[in-house]
C-alpha cells in the first residue's frame, strides 16, 4: 500500500501532461475530458483504499531513507489527517470536472482547462502527502500557479483584473512562507517535518527567532486560506472565475493550501504553543464575524458565497485555535479532541456544501446568463432539480438539523463552551443566525417568487451538471444522517494524528 | 560584516513590500513581487554559508574533506528551484499585465477597478 | 508598413552564425550537469535563448514558419512525460524515482544512474517551454493588428 502513495500525484500530472500532447494530434480533442475524469476517478479509488489502513504510512522517495544524522530524502506520509484530504479533495474535484463537461462547452481551448485542473489535483494532494517542509512549498506553489491560471481562464477584462490580484498577493503570501521555512532550516537544520519537531525544542519553542519563523509562516498561510486581514483577494477571485473553479477554490484548494497547513505546522511541527493558539484563535473569530457582516449585504450569488467561505473557514481556524489553547495548557485531552473532531468535519462539510453551491450557482448563470439575486426569481418551478440542490447546499450551510453543517456546527459550539469561552460560543451562534439569514435571502430572491424579465423560458441545466449537484447533495445529506459511522472510521484517525506530537515515526528505512 | 548582509535581505522584502504597496503602475508592482522573491531566495543561499568553505562541486577529493569544507549544498538546490518557481510566476504576471493593457488601456491600477472591494 | 521585418542584414546574418554554437552550448551545460555547475534547467533556458534569438533577429512573423506554438506545447509536454516515465521506471528497481542503473565512477560523463537522462528531459521541457511563452508573449502585437 505505501508503494501506490506517489501514483495520487504521478497519475494526475501524468494525464495532465498527455491532455496537452493528445490536443495537438488531430481528432483527438474529445478526448481530453475523458482522460482527465478517469484520471480522477483513479485518484478517488486510490484515496478510499488508503482509508482501509490502520496506522499511518510512509514512503522514503528513492529509498534516501534516514542516515544518520541527517535525512536528506523526501518523506511521503499518508495519516489519518492525510486520509480525509484526500478523500475531500478528489471527492470535489471528480464532481467538479463532471460539471466542467458541459459548462466548459462556452469557452475555447478546454483542452487546456482540463490539463491545468489536473496539475491542480495532482499539486493538492502532493501538498497533503508532503512529509518534508520544501516538497511542501514546492507543491503548493504548483497548484496556486495553476489556480492563478484558472481564475482568469475566460480573459475578460473582470476575470483578469481578479486573477491579477489574487496572483500578486498569493506570491507575497508564498514568499513569507518560503521565508519561515528558511528560517526553520537555519535554526534547526532540517527540513523533514518529524526532525524538526524532534529537534525544535533544543532551540527553543518560543525563541525571538522561531517566533519570526512562525510568524512568517502564519502570516503567509493565513493569506493562502483567506483569513481576515488577509482575505482582499478572495471576493474578487471566487466569483470571476468559472463556476466548477469556483468550486474547486472554495472547497478545496483554501482547505488543503491553507488550513490544512496551518493545523500540520501548529499541531505536528511549531508545536501547540499558547502563543501560536492565540493566533490562530483571533484570526479564526475574525473571520468568523467580518465575513459573514460583509456576506449579508450582497446581491451578487457568488460573491455573497465567496464571503460566506472566509466566515465558515473563520470556524474551523477558531476550532482548531481552541483545541491548540487546551493541548498548550494542559486541559483536558477529551474536550480538546471534541473541537478537533467538529473543525475538522466543518472542514469536510464546508467542502461538500460549499462546491455544491458553487456548482448550483454556475447551473443558473449557464441557464439564465446572470448571478445577480435582484435578477432571479421563481426558479423552483423552472429548473427543479438545481433549486432541490441549492436548497439542501442552503440549509446544509445554515445548520439546519437533519443536514450535515448542523451536526459540525454544534460540535464546535459545544466545544468552545466546554473549554471555557463563552462569548466564542456566543459569537459562533450569532454567526451562525446570521448565516441563517442571509440563506434565507438567496432562496426567497432566487428560488421563490415570480421570475423576472430576463430569464422567461429557462429551462432546466444539462444532465452531466445536475449528476455532478446529485452526489453532493447526497453526500451532505448522508453525512448528518451517517456522522457515528463517519466518526469512527475517518475523523478519529485525523483528530488522532493532530493530537500526537510528531508526523510520523522515522525508526529504519520504509519502502 | 557578518550580521548587516542578512539585515540587508530583510530590508530588501520591505521595500518588495512597499512597492506593492505603494506603486499604482502594473509593471512597478510586479518588479516588487520580484524584489522579495529574490531577496528571499537570497536569504536561503546565505543561511547555508560557512565560514573558509569552498564551493559544493566535488573536484577529485575523498568525500571526508569534501563534506567538512564545503558550504552546505542543500540551500542551493533549494534556491534552484525557488527560481524555476519564480520564473514561472513572472511570465504569468507579465502575460496578464499585457492582456490587462488590451482590456482596459492602461496601467494604471487606479483607473484597472471594475471589480469594488 | 514595413517590407522587411526584424532587424538588419548583420544581425541576421550573426544570428544565423551563431544560434547552432548557442544551441549546442546549452545541450553541453544540460548533458553534465551532474559534473559541473548547470544542469537540466540552465541547459534548457538556454536553448530557448537560441530560439529567442531567431525570433528577435528575423521578426515574429518569419519565424513563425520555423518553430510553431503548438510544437512547443507537444516537446514541453513530451519532456515532463519523459521525466515521468524514468521516475516510474524506478519501479523496475522496486520503489518508485529509484536511481536503478548503475552508478559508475564518479567524475565520468555515463554516471550516477539516470540522472544525465533527467537531465535530457528537463532539458526537452524548460527549452520548449520557455520558446513557448516568448512566443505567445510576441504574438500579442501580431494579434492586436489582426483584430
Amino acid at each position: 500500500m505505501q508503494a501506490s502513495l506517489p501514483l495520487l500525484v504521478a497519475i494526475p500530472l501524468g494525464i495532465a501532461f498527455t491532455i496537452v500532447i493528445v490536443a495537438h494530434v488531430r481528432g483527438l480533442k474529445a478526448l481530453a475530458g475523458a482522460l482527465a475524469t478517469l484520471a480522477v476517478i483513479a485518484n478517488l479509488i486510490l484515496s478510499l483504499y488508503l482509508l482501509g489502513s490502520d496506522e499511518a504510512l510512509s514512503l522514503y522517495i528513492g529509498r534516501w531513507g534516514p542516515s544518520g544524522a541527517r535525512t536528506l530524502g523526501i518523506e511521503l506520509v499518508c495519516d489519518g489527517l492525510t486520509t480525509l484530504m484526500l478523500i475531500v479533495i478528489n471527492m470535489v474535484a471528480l464532481v467538479s470536472i463532471v460539471f466542467a463537461g458541459p459548462y466548459m462547452k462556452r469557452f475555447t481551448k478546454t483542452w487546456l482547462f482540463y490539463s491545468l485542473f489536473l496539475l491542480m489535483t495532482g499539486a493538492m494532494c502532493a501538498v497533503v502527502l508532503a512529509g518534508d517542509l520544501f516538497n511542501l512549498f514546492v507543491f503548493l506553489e504548483v497548484a496556486a500557479i495553476s489556480s492563478y491560471a484558472l481564475v482568469g481562464f475566460g480573459c475578460e477584462s473582470e476575470e483578469l483584473e481578479a486573477a491579477f490580484k489574487y496572483l500578486i498577493l498569493g506570491t507575497v503570501g508564498s514568499g513569507f512562507i518560503l521565508l519561515g521555512v528558511t528560517l526553520l532550516y537555519a535554526m534547526t537544520g532540517h527540513l523533514n517535518m518529524a526532525r524538526v519537531a524532534e529537534v525544535l525544542p533544543s532551540a527553543g519553542l518560543t525563541s525571538p527567532a522561531v517566533l519570526l519563523a512562525a510568524a512568517a509562516l502564519l502570516g503567509g498561510l493565513a493569506l493562502k486560506a483567506a483569513m481576515v486581514p488577509f482575505h482582499a483577494w478572495l471576493p474578487d477571485a471566487h466569483p470571476s472565475a468559472p463556476a466548477p473553479i469556483s468550486a474547486m477554490l472554495s472547497g478545496v484548494l483554501i482547505k488543503a493550501a491553507g488550513v490544512y497547513v496551518l493545523a500540520r505546522l501548529v499541531f505536528n511541527v511549531l508545536g501547540p504553543v499558547p502563543e501560536y493558539a492565540t493566533v490562530l484563535m483571533v484570526l479564526g473569530a475574525a473571520s468568523m464575524v467580518i465575513g459573514v457582516f460583509l456576506a449579508v449585504g450582497q446581491w451578487d450569488f457568488k460573491r455573497l458565497l465567496a464571503y460566506h467561505s472566509i466566515s465558515q473557514m473563520g470556524y474551523v481556524v477558531l476550532a482548531l485555535g481552541v483545541a491548540a489553547e487546551i493541548l498548550a495548557t494542559g486541559g483536558s485531552t477529551a474536550v480538546a479532541g471534541l473541537c478537533l473532531f467538529g473543525g475538522l468535519f466543518h472542514l469536510f462539510n464546508h467542502a461538500a456544501f460549499k462546491s455544491l453551491l458553487f456548482l448550483s450557482s454556475g447551473s443558473i448563470e449557464h441557464q439564465t446568463g446572470t448571478r445577480l439575486l435582484k435578477e432571479m426569481g421563481g426558479l423552483s418551478k423552472r429548473m427543479k432539480v438545481t433549486s432541490f440542490c441549492t436548497r439542501v447546499g442552503a440549509l446544509s450551510i445554515a445548520g439546519i438539523p437533519p443536514f450535515n453543517g448542523f451536526v459540525s456546527k454544534l460540535f464546535i459550539i459545544v466545544g468552545l463552551t466546554m473549554a471555557g469561552h463563552p462569548i466564542l460560543a456566543t459569537l459562533a451562534v450569532l454567526v451562525a443566525l446570521m448565516t441563517l439569514l442571509s440563506f434565507i435571502k438567496v432562496q426567497r430572491y432566487a428560488l421563490e417568487g415570480e421570475p423576472g424579465e430576463k430569464i422567461e423560458g429557462v429551462r432546466e441545466a444539462p444532465v452531466l451538471m445536475c449528476v455532478g449537484l446529485l452526489l453532493l447533495a447526497g453526500v451532505c445529506m448522508t453525512a448528518g444522517l451517517a456522522t457515528g459511522t463517519i466518526k469512527k472510521h475517518v475523523f478519529d484517525p485525523a483528530r488522532n494524528a493532530l493530537m500526537k506530537p510528531t508526523v510520523s515515526s522515522t525508526e529504519g528505512v520504509s519502502e | 560584516m557578518g550580521v548587516a548582509i542578512y539585515l540587508l535581505t530583510f530590508a530588501l522584502i520591505l521595500l518588495g513590500l512597499y512597492t506593492i504597496v505603494a506603486k499604482k503602475n502594473l509593471v512597478k508592482i510586479i518588479i516588487g513581487v520580484l524584489i522579495i522573491e529574490y531577496a528571499v531566495n537570497m536569504l536561503l543561499v546565505l543561511v547555508g554559508w560557512r565560514r573558509g568553505g569552498s564551493a559544493p562541486i566535488q573536484a577529485g577529493e575523498s568525500a571526508q574533506t569534501f563534506a567538512a569544507g564545503a558550504v552546505d549544498p542543500l540551500p542551493q538546490a533549494m534556491v534552484l528551484t525557488s527560481i524555476v518557481i519564480g520564473l514561472g510566476l513572472v511570465a504569468l504576471m507579465v502575460v496578464m499585465a499585457i492582456r490587462l493593457y488590451e482590456k482596459y488601456g492602461t496601467f494604471d491600477t487606479d483607473k484597472i477597478r471594475k471589480l469594488r472591494g | 508598413m514595413m517590407k522587411k521585418t526584424g532587424m538588419t542584414l548583420i544581425v541576421k546574418n550573426v544570428a544565423k552564425l551563431v544560434t547552432a554554437f548557442i544551441a549546442v552550448f546549452g545541450i553541453y551545460i544540460a548533458l553534465t550537469g551532474h559534473l559541473a555547475p548547470g544542469g537540466g534547467f540552465a541547459g534548457g533556458v538556454i536553448l530557448a535563448a537560441a530560439a529567442v534569438l531567431m525570433v528577435l533577429a528575423f521578426g515574429s512573423g518569419a519565424s513563425r514558419k520555423l518553430v510553431k506554438e503548438s510544437q512547443c506545447h507537444t516537446w514541453d509536454a513530451a519532456g515532463a512525460l519523459g521525466f515521468l516515465a524514468i521516475a516510474l521506471c524506478g519501479y523496475i528497481g522496486g520503489s518508485f524515482f529509484l536511481n536503478f542503473l548503475a552508478p559508475g565512477d564518479a567524475g565520468t560523463l555515463v554516471s550516477g544512474g539516470w540522472i544525465p537522462l533527467s537531465n535530457l528531459a528537463i532539458l526537452v521541457k524548460v527549452g520548449a517551454g520557455l520558446a513557448g511563452v516568448f512566443l505567445a508573449l510576441s504574438a500579442f502585437r501580431l494579434s492586436r493588428s489582426e483584430e
